[in-house]
């Protein structure tokens, strides 16, 4: 079998790469650590466990979180162009997050995140009925209202920001960044392993909902169920991931299509090279960000944005000719 | 004959509504058993809204629908899955899954996904059954359409109802594909003994592949008998509004009407 030859080595190389970018990942940064420090000197231990393993998990597992969420978002939607980038998913998480901090100055991390999940449901409900209604669904036209549904959100919260005089502007803020990513703040994002795990399950559900309303009820599946399942998971990610390191833009936009163009549209056999290529996109982008102005950083939401951006642009440019 | 008792598939004062438009209006009538029965009528007759109430796609306004002595909506949907297939005109073409991953889709009402090796094999003989062998492990988004439809009642074999339903199984097709597809359904009645209901366009088509025929208009249920009884030029074109000629060879009939 071609096919099982050719996902053995997509594979092997994306775990290497994984491996790789991990390790280069831990030993990158200001502070100048070793394999063999690690045994003796103990304020560069201190330094590797509280910032440098949580930074690399954390790039690991939002990689992996959003690009599976990209790729739910894109079958419940039926539009290879959909993803929390160009769902307004992102900046109803950032909305929320803004009015639990309109609410309450202090409110916890938790709180905070409880709203941003509340948040991004909503309105990744309100986005998947939209799609509903539009007829062809194959057009770019359905991200393209994503991206005006965000900035209408953007703007929303914008003005609110301005007037409790909690940020200047919301564009801004909350642009994803991994640099203060460290230990006793980042544990929120664990919520992802088991998300993971659930979609894992529900992945041939998914890819069924994914062929459309009719074909997944004449196999006795509940459509509304399903959907609301996958955008609960979407949300849970997103929301994670917008606390703890703020937004990455197009990572599950991306990386879904890459892989559907590797080894097709059945989630369950995509689902973990998703994952990991999700994890070396992020790992990659973060040590660029890190070693470009050395000894300062590039936030990884711009690194990201930038390669992101121009794959987005090749994807549509590839799509419509 | 429209009532039946042994009839397994019977409605009763259908109605549809849509908006304040009646799309079809009380429906009476039922689906001969391990038969062909083919739904006829011009555009907007309501065929395709009378498909989706008895496969329970589509709720309707008012009447009943009897499957197997019970009523169509007390079914729990995974029985009735594995019970009754509905095929749509309109499936996401756009996907990039292999003829095989289709399949298997089909065994999900019973596999839930944990796929054993019955199921595979239930898929194998699936995907025999319409010659699909060589296309195995083709992505269904690079087929042509005709082979792309062959998968899709493929997927439906593979679910292995005793009822399958479907919506303009022809569309698009070319002749070769039309007649393969036909020939499948065919198949399906006399060797596996199933019972199949379709949207068909092509009146001769219809002559040619089914056992019973209901021809409906403006919501209506004109016409539910055999065949022979339907063929016939003044049936038809009341039916559809224009001329018919029909011409038998072999006890088979073929309707001209393309220019009279």
């Amino acid at each position: 079998m071609r096919t099982k030859n050719r996902s053995v080595i997509y594979y092997t190389v994306s775990v290497c790469c994984i491996l790789l970018l991990a390790w280069i990942s831990l030993f990158t940064g200001v502070k100048d650590i070793r394999v063999v420090d690690l045994l003796g000197d103990e304020d560069k231990l201190i330094v590797f466990l509280i910032s440098r393993i949580p930074r690399t998990l954390a790039l690991i597992l939002i990689g992996a979180g959003l690009s599976i969420s990209g790729f739910i978002m894109q079958q419940l939607s039926q539009n290879r162009f959909v993803s929390p980038t160009t769902s307004g998913a992102l900046e109803s998480a950032k909305m929320g997050i803004l009015f639990a901090l309109v609410f309450s100055p202090e409110a916890s991390l938790m709180v905070r995140m409880l709203f941003a999940l509340v948040f991004t449901f909503l309105s990744s409900l309100l986005f998947i009925w939209f799609v509903e209604q539009v007829k062809d669904k194959n057009t770019v036209f359905i991200p393209l209202v994503g991206i005006m549904f965000g900035s209408i959100l953007a703007s929303i919260s914008t003005f609110f920001a301005y007037k409790n005089n909690i940020v200047q502007n919301t564009q801004e803020w909350l642009l994803g960044d991994f640099s203060s990513v460290m230990q006793g703040q980042y544990e929120a994002i664990y919520i992802i392993l088991p998300i993971v795990l659930i979609s894992y399950l529900y992945a041939e559900r998914f890819t069924i909902a994914g062929m459309g309303k009719s074909f997944a009820t004449n196999l006795g599946l509940s459509y509304h169920t399903v959907v609301n399942i996958g955008l609960v998971a979407v949300s849970l990610v997103v929301s994670a991931s917008v606390v703890t390191v703020g937004a990455i833009p197009f990572v599950g936009l991306i990386v879904p299509n890459v892989v559907r163009m590797l080894i097709g549209d059945n989630l369950r056999r995509a689902l973990p090279l998703t994952a990991f290529l999700g994890a070396v996109l992020l790992l990659g982008c973060d040590i660029i960000g890190r070693l470009l102005v050395f000894p300062y950083e590039i936030p990884i939401g711009m690194t990201v944005g930038v390669v992101g951006g121009i794959a987005f642009f090749l994807l549509i440019l590839k799509k419509s000719k | 004959m429209e009532f039946k008792k042994e009839n397994k598939l019977i409605f009763q004062g259908l109605v549809k509504e849509y908006g304040k438009k009646r799309v079809i209006d009380k429906l009476d009538g039922s689906v001969v058993n391990n038969r062909i029965t083919s739904l006829i009528g011009p555009n907007g007759a309501g065929k395709s809204t009378l498909l989706s109430i008895l496969s329970r796609l589509l709720k309707q306004d008012g009447g009943e629908v009897s499957f197997m002595d019970k009523s169509l909506h007390v079914y729990k949907s995974n029985e009735l899955a594995q019970k009754l297939s509905i095929l749509k005109q309109s499936n996401q073409t756009d996907v990039k899954l292999t003829v095989k991953d289709l399949v298997a889709f089909g065994r999900f009402p019973y596999s839930k996904g944990r796929m054993t090796e019955t199921d595979w094999q239930k898929v194998q003989e699936a995907i025999a059954f319409s010659d699909l062998e060589d296309l195995t492990d083709a992505y269904i988004d690079e087929l042509s359409g005709g082979q792309r439809q062959r998968a899709f009642i493929s997927m439906i074999i593979a679910q292995d109802t005793e009822y399958i339903l479907l919506d303009e199984p022809l569309n698009n097709l070319d002749m070769k594909h039309s007649v393969h597809v036909m020939k499948t359904l065919r198949r399906l009645v006399d060797e596996l003994g199933k019972t199949v209901v379709i949207v068909i366009h092509e009146i001769n088509f219809a002559a040619q592949y089914s056992d019973y025929i209901i021809a409906m208009k403006d919501g209506k249920i004109r016409y539910n008998d055999e065949v022979n009884h339907i063929i016939r030029p003044e049936i038809l074109r009341e039916i559809f509004g224009i001329e018919f000629d029909i011409i038998e060879k072999n006890n088979k009939k073929i309707c001209n009407y393309f220019n009279l």
